[in-house]
């Protein structure tokens, strides 16, 4: 099994930033997105992110609400999640799952962090669990050996930074704008700025998202982050396929399009 | 204007912290509540809960807000006898709190003219908001007419179509309404949309959020604007009948007329407190509201409270009636009412609820709000329980204007 630390200290040794791609369990089948996040990383991700489809994804925008409501209406269940994120695991990358908090909450914080260890999981991101309301999951986290990653925005203050730093074991996610996922024309200009200030407070590395989509966006967060997240773009582009290879073969293009920009 | 005399609120009438229980915390009501969103909304609902702070403590504030009740929204509202109604509840004396006779036609206008002063507070100039039934939206177009503030409406679709008319005045009132039509295209969408906006545009806008569901610092924030309703209630039916009534009947879809009328009597022993859900088609139906009553503990829209959801935690989509009570989850205030057992809730079918719409109608010249019509409902099966001697409360949370669509269907007007 791959950890975080051992992707960061190898992207680091090879002085670049670490890849993260993000894509839903069960979108657009469950075979499908595995083979999909299989791509990914033989194209170049270092890291992946399984999304843990949610019927209230009040964080994502319109593409990635796409692809979860798929994913819902294929019948997708958490024990769904625990066999995709096994099969990911398999490929060599870092496997975590991203997850809004009630579907942890109802399954069971210790029994969703035992669960996902047995099957190769090496953490969790969780969107909508504030540093207040989060005791309980880092506990199970801790118990479990597995990372817990919490968001920092452009909006935080020094005081929740330092907050939120404090909990995050694995990496830091830095939200690069104020708003919901999906690829931008640009990235946010606060993304540096946030990065710069979530420094000194982090023990652990920091990685940028939302609103990254190509090769060029890579390269620029590359420049000040220790890892690109990129979600909307790829699920973007496997919506807009004719069919599912035809889609792989796009997410296949684009991570080594990224997987190129990181390395710039 | 003067704090004391004439004045429908003072200082003492904002509830604050600990008053219910609420621990000041985080807004925690024992488990229920907090905070359960994007860290991106944390500085925000900080703002928020800082202002709300300041305002509810400052006379210039309360005045403003009390001057707003009283010659713009049409406060007080009275309370009315209805007899011939409530010969079909055990003989019981049955008295209305009529919300339906402010500004708007229901109880929303309280909590949106107290935050659109908040949002003024904090040098916003935009307000986005969420509803259901339309009568939250129509709220705060009003509010945002009055106040020179943008206002964008979020509705889901089945909504915009049920309560045309509504969408109709939010429109003339200058609100943009955006319909949605993702998920079950109803009022949890509708909250789902609003955050969305929120997180995207926090720099210049306040979400004028509805109902006492939602993160910390809103469900206590909507709770103390709505709270008018029973510090009126309980003057004013110590006045009419010399003493409290024993039991107060409000409908539950979010919670926020129900919180408005009991908050003020959760101290008064006597009084029950009962809730009223949307029991929509009936609950082994499958397709109802009943959150509080047929739910489970879970995390929906920023707060830990009852909730609709599967064995999973995907949230079930809610069937009512009404829109207004279409809602999976409740305020977390409820939760913990009903968990300590200081509150009792039970559901009212749609057939029910229609019955008692028809009965108000024809008994009483008053035609209700669907929503309003489960209390109403609930007066007349509490009362035959509770027998000739009773007094009970019902908060006539809203007027039926509205709901002239739905009724003309149901009953093959």
């Amino acid at each position: 099994m791959t950890t975080l630390a051992t992707v960061f200290e190898k992207a680091r040794a090879e002085n670049r930033a670490a890849l993260v791609g993000y894509l839903p369990a069960g979108f657009p089948t469950i075979d499908g997105a595995i083979a999909a996040a299989t791509a990914m990383v033989e194209a170049g991700c270092d890291v992946i992110e399984i999304g843990l489809p949610y019927s209230d994804p009040l964080m994502d925008g319109p593409t990635i609400q796409d692809a979860v409501h798929r994913a819902l209406e294929n019948g997708t269940r958490i024990a769904d999640v625990m066999r995709t994120v096994e099969g990911v695991a398999k490929s060599g990358a870092a496997t975590l799952v991203m997850t809004y908090w009630n579907p942890i909450d109802r399954y069971g914080a210790d029994r969703f962090a035992r669960d996902l260890a047995n099957a190769g999981g090496v953490g969790t991101i969780t969107p909508d669990l504030t540093p207040e309301e989060a005791g309980p999951w880092r506990e199970s986290s801790a118990s479990a050996g597995i990372d817990t990653v919490f968001l920092v925005a452009p909006s935080s203050t020094e005081e929740r930074i330092g907050i939120v730093a404090e909990c995050c074991t694995g990496f830091v996610y830095a939200a690069s704008l104020m708003g919901v996922t999906g690829a931008r024309e640009s990235v946010g200009s606060a993304a540096e700025g946030l990065v710069k200030r979530t420094r000194p407070h982090a023990k652990v590395p920091i990685c940028v998202g939302l609103g990254v989509g190509n090769g060029k966006q890579a390269a620029e967060v590359a420049a000040y982050a220790d890892g690109v997240i990129v979600g909307s773009a790829f699920i973007r582009r496997m919506l807009d396929a004719p069919n599912e290879r035809e889609g792989l073969q796009q997410v296949r293009e684009l991570a080594s399009e990224l997987a190129a920009g990181v390395r710039r | 204007m003067s704090t004391s005399e004439g004045t429908l609120i003072t200082p003492a009438d904002f509830a604050g912290a600990g008053s219910s229980g609420e621990v000041s915390e985080r807004g925690k009501f024992g488990v229920f509540g907090g905070r359960y969103v994007p860290e991106a909304l944390i500085p925000a609902l900080d703002e928020v809960a800082a202002e709300y702070e300041k305002a509810r403590n400052d006379l210039a504030f309360i005045r403003e807000f009390d001057h707003l009740l009283r010659t713009y929204a049409g406060r007080p509202t009275t309370l009315t006898d209805v007899p011939r109604f409530a010969e079909q509840a055990g003989g019981a004396r049955v008295i209305l709190k009529r919300e339906d006779l402010t500004h708007t036609g229901a109880h929303k206008i309280n909590n949106v003219l107290g935050q659109a002063l908040l949002t003024k507070r904090l040098g916003k100039k935009r307000v986005i908001a969420e509803t259901g039934a339309g009568q939250h939206g129509v709220a705060t177009a009003t509010a945002a007419a009055l106040m020179g503030l943008e206002c964008v409406i979020y509705m889901g679709a089945v909504d915009c179509e049920r309560q045309a008319l509504n969408v109709a005045r939010m429109k003339l009132l200058g609100a943009t309404v955006v319909p949605v039509t993702n998920g079950s295209q109803t009022l949890k969408d509708a909250i789902n949309e609003a955050f969305r906006d929120w997180v995207t545009n926090v720099d210049s806008t306040h979400y004028l959020f509805g109902t006492v569901a939602g993160p910390y610092p809103f469900p206590g924030i909507v709770r103390d604007f709505a709270r008018i309703i029973g510090v009126e209630a309980r003057r004013q039916i110590l006045e009419l009948t010399g003493r409290l009534p024993d039991a107060i009947c409000a409908a539950v879809g979010g919670g926020s007329n129900a919180i408005g009328i009991m908050h003020a009597f959760i101290g008064d022993a006597g009084v029950q407190l009962h809730g009223y859900e949307a029991g929509g088609r009936g609950l082994e139906s499958g397709e109802h509201a009943l959150t509080l009553t047929a739910g489970s503990i879970g995390v929906l829209h920023g707060s830990r409270t009852y909730v609709l959801q599967d064995d999973e935690g995907q949230t079930i989509e809610s069937h009512s009636i009404s829109a207004g009570l279409d809602y999976p989850g409740v305020g977390p205030e409820h939760a913990w009412l009903k968990d300590t057992g200081r509150a009792t809730y039970h559901g009212i079918t749609d057939a029910e609820a229609m019955e008692a719409f028809a009965l108000l109608a024809r008994t009483e010249g008053i035609i209700p709000a669907i929503e309003s019509s489960h209390a109403l409902a609930g007066a007349l099966k509490l009362g035959r329980e509770l027998g000739p001697d009773a007094n009970i409360l019902v908060n006539l949370s809203g007027r039926g204007d509205k709901d002239m669509g739905t009724a003309m269907k149901y009953f093959n007007l």
